[in-house]
């Protein structure tokens, strides 16, 4: 009940935005073996047939499948429709060996709210594993089917989903008169409710999100050349944080909220600062005439890597915030850049480039051995999930620049695309608040 | 409870509307200055009467700047500079013409020039926005060794982000690895 209470109040919290033109859509490229197989069944509904105000059961179907450890089972096989608990007749499932099934109803109330109940049951064992019925508000009700997709997912996988969380990207289109219109958006973690957090008619970069979700960090070239802007999501009251002589750009919020590092030029070549955002007062964490840029903390904070040629090509470097002799952490290859640390600490995620092909890697750092994730040409800005089991990044589509993202173990590749204009720099945002 | 929440809900929206769309960025003033044509006259006219004789100079050499620069013939035509991929080394074949822009910059001392550097696509963002400040960084230093003033010459950079051509080969690319002359 104080877990129902707590999403109520998140619920609340929520403020939607006004709705950007085109959402993103979610094309399946790649299946794996060994993944669990699920039949998510169409929820009941109290009102008029095709008048639900959102389809759950698909929105969760798509959610587990999309996360590349679940096969659902598309409505057409399943060997019954059951929305009670009673009605479940568990050796059907069984002969069509479904070892999980999730049912629920979505009630329209009196007062005009909604009611949701959902159950996932284990077939074999005949009986519940997990559910909950809660109200709630018309706007709410993706958000909620998020949440039992994450609930499902971490009852059956023992990893927390992230399907409840929000991506920050910059999308540009041409307007009339053929001038690109930059934007930073965000969404939901599967591309819908995007939301438009600030419009430019110059390049926006880099967006980041503060460790709390409330904050994005970005570039701006408003004023004709680079500069840091941080914004509240919420009230949408932003401040620029850095706009010395030079590059400003590259922003990373630090795990407890209170620094930003960042990439500043204004002492002669770009160099790694640190700005710590209550005292504005900036730390120097790198010294070396070669590029350092796109700095990134480790999660317990005590260090960053960023990206160097102080070598002759882009290498991935790491420093601690006190300061030291930088460590090169990759080697083969000619062309590392843009490093993104796991939640867990245990590796990193970057461009890496190859015969002239750029594609995301991941480096396991204890181990030192890199594994390439993606397969095109132009692979860029990898962001891991909060959870660590997923990475989106930036690919070059039909259209120029798209979404696209891949399980950690580059098993399963998905693209999210625009239905028109280019979509860039994907950020995964943190969990949300407990 | 729900008032209050749709009051600051609707608050939310507005004060999001009102503050979320930055206002039009202005171009470099350096290029309005130098491109008004009839600037001589009206700065003349409006300036005050201590520091009249000075300004009218200072019109008067730029016009006659502005004349050298939009001549077709000039090398000073010439605006851009390319580059190798992931380098800023200036290549042997455009010396000729930064050192023209040089020549040109010491003998107009109140003329200031942007350089404005790019990267091609390829690779990450920030790494670009970091090679092309090296590549404005470079043409500078070579226009200061030169005999330009380092007041003069100023350097910005848009990394990948305005291409001078969109596709994605390497006909695009070595086209968009540059530095631009702005004046």
């Amino acid at each position: 009940m104080r877990y129902i209470a707590c999403l109520l109040t998140l619920l609340l919290l929520a403020v939607p935005w006004a709705q950007a033109q085109n959402e993103l859509e979610i094309v399946i490229d790649t299946g794996v073996e060994n993944i669990l197989p699920i039949a998510v069944i169409p929820f009941g509904w109290n009102g008029a047939a095709g008048e639900q105000p959102i389809d759950l059961h698909r929105t969760i179907a798509n959610n587990l499948s999309r996360s590349g450890r679940f096969a659902t089972m598309s409505d057409n096989e399943m060997p019954q429709r059951p929305v009670e608990f009673a009605h479940v007749n568990f050796s059907d499932w069984q002969l069509v060996r479904m070892e999980n099934i999730v049912i629920g109803n979505l009630k329209h109330t009196e007062a005009g709210d909604y009611e949701i109940e959902f159950r996932l049951l284990d077939v074999y064992k005949a009986n519940q594993l997990t559910g909950f019925r809660i109200k709630a508000k018309r706007r709410q009700l993706r958000r909620i089917a998020h949440r039992i997709s994450d609930i499902i997912f971490e009852k059956l996988t023992g990893v927390r989903g992230a399907f409840d969380t929000r991506i920050a990207y910059v999308t540009v289109k041409q307007d009339e008169a053929g001038r690109d219109r930059h934007s930073l958006q965000i969404a939901d973690a599967d591309g819908f409710n995007p939301q438009v957090l600030l419009e430019s008619d110059q390049a926006l970069m880099s967006p980041a999100w503060s460790p709390d979700g409330k904050r994005l960090a970005y570039v701006s070239f408003e004023g004709d050349s680079s500069s840091v802007f941080v914004q509240n999501i919420r009230t949408g009251r932003r401040e620029e944080v850095a706009a010395h002589e030079g590059i400003n750009s590259a922003p990373a919020f630090s795990p407890d909220g209170g620094r930003l590092a960042m990439t500043l030029s204004k002492d002669g070549n770009p160099e790694i600062y640190v700005l710590h955002l209550a005292g504005n007062s900036l730390q120097r964490i790198t010294r070396n005439r070669a590029i350092d840029t796109e700095p990134n903390w480790s999660p317990d904070g005590s260090r960053l890597v960023f990206t160097s040629d102080r070598g002759g090509t882009p290498q991935i470097y790491e420093v601690g915030l006190q300061g030291g002799a930088p460590r090169r952490l990759t080697f083969d290859g000619s062309y590392f850049a843009r490093p993104r640390h796991s939640p867990d600490g245990a590796g990193i995620t970057m461009v890496y480039g190859s015969n002239g092909a750029y594609r995301i890697a991941y480096l396991d750092t204890g181990s030192g051995s890199l594994s390439v994730l993606t397969n095109n040409r132009l692979d860029e800005s990898p962001s891991f999930s909060p959870n660590g089991s997923m990475i989106i990044y930036a690919t070059n589509g039909r259209y120029g620049s798209e979404l696209a993202a891949v399980s950690a173990d580059g098993k399963v590749r998905q693209r999210l695309a625009l239905q028109d204009g280019e979509v860039r720099e994907p950020a995964w945002g943190p969990f949300p608040a407990d | 409870m729900i008032k209050k929440f749709l009051l600051l809900f609707f608050l939310g929206l507005f004060v999001t509307a009102c503050t979320t769309t930055p206002e039009q960025g202005e171009g470099p003033d350096v290029v309005d200055k130098t491109g008004s044509a009839d600037m001589a006259d009206d700065g003349a006219g409006d300036a005050e009467a201590g520091s009249e004789a000075q300004a009218f100079g200072a019109e008067g050499d730029q016009a006659t700047a502005l004349q050298e620069l939009e001549n077709p013939e000039s090398l000073l035509s010439v605006r851009i500079i390319y580059f190798d991929y992931d380098s800023s080394t200036v290549l042997s074949q455009f010396e000729e013409i930064i050192q023209a822009h040089a020549g040109f910059l010491q003998a107009n001392p109140g003329v200031v020039t942007s350089l404005e550097g790019h990267a091609d696509e390829r690779g990450s963002r920030e790494y670009n926005l970091a090679l092309g400040e090296r590549r404005a960084l470079a043409v500078k230093q070579q226009l200061v060794v030169l005999g330009a003033s380092p007041e003069q010459v100023r350097t910005v950079s848009y990394g990948e982000e305005r291409p001078a051509d969109p596709g994605h080969d390497e006909q695009a690319w070595s086209l968009n690895r540059r530095v631009e002359f702005v004046y």
